[in-house]
């Protein structure tokens, strides 16, 4: 496009710079705030966003470290915020591994085989999206307690029992899979076939290592969808020892508890590589923008 | 033939003999300890997995049944489940099923008041304990157990010999403190008398025979020993109930119909709070939906904008609160908007002198909702629209340049008609996820304030899931059965919203083309 530029254009060039900066700043202040927070000493402190005094006691605090109050006695902290954090990233780990399963086996058959009901199957998990499982909260508690007096590592306030909810959350993923094998050409598994191959053997053998890609970007959106998980999660467990961090870190900010600096410290230090595995991933994922796709 | 060629032949028919076979025990299992539904539940899906993998019809269900049973286990059948709950009064007061609240009752024992009671003595033997119970009216008559190590508190009923004098040297008694010490195992211990009376222990070292409370009669009604009265099972109300209309606790589970329905749709006092939080429910989608959009599409027209630099840059900023888990970021600002503490109050009272009560003023919270979720949404609506923006041909507006239009006519005559249309499903969609948007108002309101006006627990900034919520595992008694009916009316308008915004896809689509 020729580009005339005259003196309107110029005043509008700045307008959206003046625009574009100040909603910048607004996105990125309370995350300066934070940080800015989590280095000052005390719960309570005020001050500028630069701290005048800088102290670790929250980031001890965030570590399960024995931190200085007040008094000068070292105090243990009370929340496990660590712990929250494993047991966040074992039930992610697993549930992701367990959806890829599922998913990319249940996409295979969808994009390469021909049967009866295939479309109702592709728009009956689309469908599913639309409803979203704190819907069924109720249910899933109603199942799980029952569950639970059969199989009591089944039942509420067991990381099994959350492993088993998240498993069948699995229709967006089938999708992009889907979406993905239909990328990829069709006569590199014909070939296999002629050469006496049968279908698992083309689907183990040819077909996924191609689709490598996809397997490790669907991996870490569904392990991402289950570490920020909150409605299941909070339902389903309740000592303090079993929270997932997505639960335990509310309790920083309770009316009557309101531990800001310690909550600064815990949300830097587990958000920080959530988002950062999470702008790794966007990039495939804004092609599945457009597609329908919603956060979660 | 050797070995590793016949596994491989019949490899597979042996593992799947293997499985059907663990599932079948789980099912008896599951049915022995009365979890029927759950029982048939597995024997289906068990009996589905055997047809699926052994039958030569079935190529593609092989790869489908997994994620499919998953899927229907643990996402379509809750969603059943809920309905049917909301058709039953299943609460905190009516939690067991009938069987199980019967065998509650007939659980409950009672020791008759004038029955004579036994003082109770422990004794060492080696590392474990003997009990020693004298007959505290008869003073020769004493009865010994064996010798337990009294570590784990389970219920177990032992058997009691009667002590012949001279019989046996035991240590000398414990001192109190130690019989305390064991109270946790003491109780849940039955001894058994040799003329058959049952003891338990009634204080902190007495032992005395308790007896049920209720007998089963042949009619299936329960005779109150304590006082005679008969209780009948009301399945009606889910109530055993005495001649005179007393319930009695424990309730159970009984089907109410629509009861629940009636409730909410008639009753003023379930469906005032239900039709305004209905109200405020599409007030805070449909507004989030349009904030966010009309941000979302002015940010993309101007990073499409080439004469602009550091668009790269803006872009990456701008995505921070799409990329942040949504957790965190709603309860950052729930820190920041607290009214003494908050950063932003701060900021406001330096500049204006103004300390705004955002959780405590509902039309405050309701604007602090829509700022937040503003925020939160807008990165997606903008690289939605980046996606849109890009497809539209150049040329349109090469042409629209040559005639010298303006941003402002570009904007209205090419831009947006043309993304609209692709564009609306998605803003559905959008809506359809605002209107559950549970983790946002829970983890920054918790749907307070309250309602000053209305009986049932409901606030002002609660949305429809929100309300049920609370409705089932917070404030007013868990109760399920009302909060399933009301779920069960989000499924059917979740469902029209879906049915509106496949229609619109289909739009797009056959536009595209």
């Amino acid at each position: 496009m020729a580009i005339v530029l005259d003196p309107s254009q110029r005043w509008r060039l700045l307008a959206a710079h003046v625009f574009l900066i100040g909603l910048c700043l607004l996105v990125v202040f309370p995350f300066l705030v934070v940080l800015s927070v989590s280095l000052r000493p005390g719960n309570f402190a005020t001050g500028s966003l630069i701290p005048d005094a800088i102290s670790f006691e929250h980031w001890r605090y965030a570590l399960g470290l024995p931190y200085q109050g007040p008094d000068g006695n070292l105090i243990e902290p009370e929340l496990p915020v660590l712990r929250w954090l494993w047991n966040s990233v074992k039930v992610a780990g697993l549930s992701a591994l367990i959806a890829l399963l599922l998913s990319t086996t249940g996409a295979y058959a969808l994009a390469r085989m021909k049967f009866r009901g295939r479309d109702q199957v592709l728009s009956g998990l689309m469908l599913m999206q639309m409803f979203p499982a704190v819907l069924a909260l109720v249910a899933i508690y109603a199942i799980f307690d029952r569950l639970g007096s059969a199989f009591p590592a089944f039942g509420i306030d067991s990381h099994w029992s959350l492993l088993l909810a998240y498993s069948g959350g699995i229709a967006g993923h089938v999708w992009t899979i889907k979406g993905y094998y239909d990328t990829i050409p069709y006569e590199v598994e014909e070939a296999a076939k002629v050469d006496g191959a049968t279908s698992w053997q083309t689907f183990r053998l040819v077909l996924l290592p191609m689709a490598l890609p996809i397997l490790v970007v669907v991996f870490l959106l569904a392990f991402i969808g289950v570490l920020i998980e909150y409605p299941v999660a909070s339902v389903l467990l309740n000592s303090d020892q079993n929270l997932t961090l997505a639960v335990g870190t509310k309790k920083f900010v309770a009316e009557h508890n309101f531990k800001w600096g310690d909550f600064a410290a815990v949300a830097i230090l587990s958000g920080l590589p959530i988002t950062a595995v999470f702008m790794l991933a966007q990039k495939w994922m804004i092609a599945g923008l457009t597609a329908g796709g919603i956060k979660g | 033939m050797n070995l590793s060629s016949l596994l491989r032949r019949h490899g597979a028919m042996l593992s799947l003999s293997i499985a059907s076979a663990g599932m079948l025990y789980l099912a008896t299992l599951l049915y022995t300890v009365g979890e029927t539904l759950l029982a048939g539940t597995v024997l289906v899906m068990a009996a589905l997995a055997l047809w699926t993998y052994s039958s030569a019809k079935t190529m593609a269900l092989r790869y489908l049944f997994p994620g499919i049973a998953a899927a229907a286990v643990f996402v379509v059948f809750p969603m059943v489940y809920t309905i049917a709950i909301g058709f039953t009064n299943y609460s905190s007061k009516n939690l067991l099923d009938f069987e199980r609240a019967r065998q509650y009752l007939l659980d409950e024992t009672y020791s008759a008041p004038d029955a004579r009671s036994f003082s109770l003595s422990l004794h060492a033997d080696g590392h474990e304990f003997r009990l020693r119970l004298q007959d505290e009216e008869d003073e020769s008559r004493r009865y010994l157990s064996q010798p337990l190590a009294l570590a784990k508190a389970r219920p177990l009923e032992l058997a009691l010999s009667e002590e012949k004098p001279g019989q046996l040297v035991l240590d000398e008694a414990l001192p109190l403190k130690d019989v305390i010490a064991r109270q946790a195992a003491l109780k849940p211990l039955s001894l058994r008398l040799p003329e058959g009376d049952l003891l338990r222990l009634v204080s902190l070292r007495k032992f005395a025979p308790i007896k049920p409370r209720y007998t089963a009669q042949a009619d299936g009604s329960l005779l109150d020993g304590t006082s005679g009265r008969r209780l009948v099972a009301n399945f009606d109300s889910g109530y055993f109930e005495t001649e005179t209309g007393e319930q009695v606790q424990p309730g159970f589970k009984v089907n109410v119909g629509f009861e629940h329905y009636a409730r909410i749709f008639t009753d003023a006092k379930f469906s005032q709070p239900f039709l305004r939080i209905f109200g405020w429910t599409v007030a805070f989608s449909g507004l989030t939906v349009l904030f966010a959009a009309g941000l979302g599409l002015l940010l993309a027209v101007l990073l499409n904008w080439e004469s602009l630099r550091g668009r790269k840059v803006y872009q990456l900023l701008l995505f921070l609160p799409y990329a942040v888990p949504g957790f965190i970021s709603i309860l950052i600002f729930k820190g920041l908007f607290n009214q003494n503490l908050g950063e932003i109050n701060m900021i406001l009272e330096g500049l204006f002198g103004i300390r705004p009560a955002w959780f405590s003023d509902p039309l405050l919270a309701k604007v602090m909702l829509l700022t937040v979720n503003t925020w939160l949404g807008f990165p997606y609506m903008m690289i939605v629209c980046m996606g849109l923006i890009k497809s539209i041909p150049g040329d349109l507006y090469e042409a629209s340049a040559v005639a010298g239009a303006g941003p402002l006519t570009n904007f209205f005559g090419i831009t947006l008609p043309l993304i609209l249309k692709p564009l609306t499903p998605l803003l559905i969609s959008s809506f359809a996820f605002n209107f559950n948007n549970f983790v946002l108002i829970t983890l920054l309101t918790g749907g307070r304030p309250d309602f000053l006006d209305i009986a049932v627990p409901a606030g002002t900034t609660d949305i429809l899931v929100s309300y049920t919520f609370r409705m089932a595992f917070q404030d007013s008694g868990q109760q399920f059965g009302l909060a399933s009916a009301i779920s069960t009316v989000i499924f059917f308008i979740v469902g029209g919203i879906t049915l509106l915004q496949m229609r619109y896809t289909k739009i797009a689509q056959t536009d595209q083309r």
